[in-house]
């Protein structure tokens, strides 16, 4: 993927001896890696690619995928898409001003704290996470019965509870993902601007701006895409009361409805790799275009 | 306004951090009705299915890092020793299973195991279809953790084998008349420490959190389970959730410390969310 790998350096005696040596190993040793990749990876995706274009009479159509993005479906892949958009724009936002703060903070001890605590909870996610806002949110949560939240209609088994609990991990991973991009901010920049008479405003909007775009849209991304896959939390949380396309999935999966949706299971599945492939799309090219401020 | 935005963005945020914490070890130990008790977490080793669970959780991630570890290893060396052209294919196919989230995988992952009693029931190849989902210890989930565990243990090695001259200490070690293995065993493997452990602790955090591959294969590890109890037991279920995390924090700390410590570069830190939510 990185335009060509470095050619070997013009090769001493000793170093093509040694090079002479080590060929035994040579690519044989990457077999087992493909082997692997090609049970468990490539047999699945492309199980998951036959049983989507398969219809009732066996041959191959558009029957599932088409269904896949209509009625009931449709509206859990519309819903996934919003909360995560949502979430991620949310967590973009807040990430970046906590981010912020902390950077331009002049106390290490605190920049530090709050980096290793983000590598930490941006790892934070599954059933504790859901577990933990229950505890605290859901309908005997003890913010919930304190505060007598329920009767001013609170809800966390919903859209607004589902997206609040989302943050807790993608509010972290975009702390991390755009501290770098704020470090690489030089102060010099910012002096020179104003050595210009450009207002904190204009040297935001010219400058700082600019130069965080690649990173905040790939941190965007990021976060959509991680939102997005989400199913254990949502599952152990809200059951299948919020339409998303992870949990129509596991439904359709565990035969919970019509007999034979399993191919538009796949079908669904093949949706969400296809949003995927375009989150990833976007985020690789921005990731190592917001580097080239950072070396 | 930087001046009042700072401490009022950390203050908002310290709340929102800590108050999900505070209030779970509140629900756990503050019972309607008993008073402060600690009966939450007393219940949990006689809770039935824990020890097993647990154990099979275990079980799966000492596996799959073992299995993880021995396909990169190998593939990762070789790319950097000999065989440069192998480093974009590598790099294409393990990026590659973070297009597909977990529940699109266990979704072809079963039409697969379906093949088996369609498809194959005559065949030999039956009966490996039928042990790779020995409820015991199903191999299926070691296989799709180690996917999913491929691209941060391949990035975390790849950042390792950069900070070292491999092709110097593999030389140096071969010259002095070790054999291949022996050269990679005791001279190139101590030098990867940091990004081994790395990789190791972030498989092991996944593995041990998992919950969409095995509950929808019906497979029933440590995640799984507390969802089932929490049918019954929500403050059980609450008081192992915050347990189990305060273990992973601590496996995660222990490692952003050694990668302190060892000034392995930044992207070989935990900076990437992993795939368990």
């Amino acid at each position: 993927m990185t335009g060509g790998s470095p050619a070997a350096p013009a090769a001493t005696a000793p170093a093509r001896r040694a090079r002479r040596r080590l060929r035994p190993g040579g690519r044989l040793a990457a077999l087992p890696l493909f082997l692997v990749v090609g049970i468990a990876f490539g047999l699945p995706a492309l199980a998951m690619a036959d049983g989507a274009f398969t219809v009732a009479d066996g041959g191959y159509g558009l029957d599932n995928v088409t269904r896949s993005v209509d009625g009931a479906y449709r509206t859990a892949l519309l819903g996934s898409i919003e909360l995560s958009a949502l979430t991620a724009a949310g967590g973009t936002l807040f990430g970046l001003l906590l981010a912020q703060a902390v950077v331009s903070s002049r106390g290490r001890a605190l920049r530090e704290a709050v980096l290793t605590a983000s590598g930490v909870l941006a790892n934070f996610g599954g059933v504790p996470l859901a577990f933990a806002f229950v505890a605290t949110l859901g309908n005997a949560g003890v913010l919930t019965t304190r505060l007598g939240l329920g009767e001013h209609g609170w809800s966390l088994y919903s859209f607004w509870g589902l997206a609040l609990t989302y943050l807790y991990f993608l509010v972290p991973l975009m702390v991390l993902t755009v501290a770098p991009a704020l470090d690489g901010l030089r102060v010099q920049w910012r002096e020179a601007a104003r050595d210009c008479g450009a207002s904190a405003w204009q040297y935001w909007r010219h400058v700082g701006l600019p130069v965080l775009l690649p990173s905040l849209l790939g941190g965007f991304v990021l976060l959509f895409g991680s939102a997005f896959a989400a199913y254990a939390t949502a599952a152990a949380m809200v059951g299948s009361s919020v339409p998303l396309v992870t949990l129509q999935i596991a439904d359709a999966l565990s035969g919970n409805v019509l007999v034979g949706q399993e191919n538009v299971a796949l079908a669904l599945s093949l949706d969400m790799v296809v949003v995927a492939v375009l989150v990833m799309a976007v985020h690789l090219p921005l990731q190592r275009r917001s580097t080239r401020w950072l070396a | 306004m930087a001046r009042l935005g700072r401490p009022l963005v950390l203050l908002l945020a310290g709340v929102y951090f800590l108050v999900p914490l505070l209030a779970s070890a509140v629900f756990t130990v503050d019972v309607p009705g008993q008073g402060l008790t600690l009966s939450s977490y007393t219940r949990i080793f006689a809770a039935p299915g824990f020890s097993g669970s647990l154990l099979l959780s275990l079980g799966l991630a000492a596996a799959t890092v073992a299995l993880v570890l021995l396909i990169t290893i190998p593939a990762a060396v070789a790319a950097r020793l000999s065989a440069p052209r192998l480093r974009p294919v590598l790099e294409i196919v393990c990026t590659l299973p973070l297009v597909v989230p977990p529940v699109a995988l266990t979704a072809g992952l079963g039409t697969v195991l379906r093949w088996g009693p369609e498809k194959l029931s005559t065949t030999p190849l039956y009966q490996t279809f039928v042990a790779v989902q020995n409820p015991d210890f199903p191999v299926v989930l070691v296989l799709a953790y180690a996917v999913m565990a491929l691209p941060f243990v391949y990035r975390a090695l790849d950042a390792g084998l950069r900070s070292v001259d491999v092709r110097t200490l593999v030389e140096a070690a071969r010259d002095c008349g070790a054999s291949w293995p022996r050269a990679l065993v005791s001279a190139l493997l101590p030098n990867l420490r940091g990004g081994l452990l790395n990789a190791s602790f972030l498989t092991l955090a996944l593995v041990l959190g998992e919950f969409t591959v095995a509950s929808l294969l019906g497979f029933q590890p440590f995640a799984v389970w507390i969802v089932q109890a929490s049918g019954s037991d929500a403050r059980l279920s609450v008081a192992v959730s915050l347990l189990s995390l305060l273990l992973t924090w601590v496996l995660l700390l222990a490692l952003t410390t050694v990668g302190n410590r060892r000034r392995t570069p930044r992207s070989s830190r935990t900076s990437e969310g992993k795939t368990s939510r």
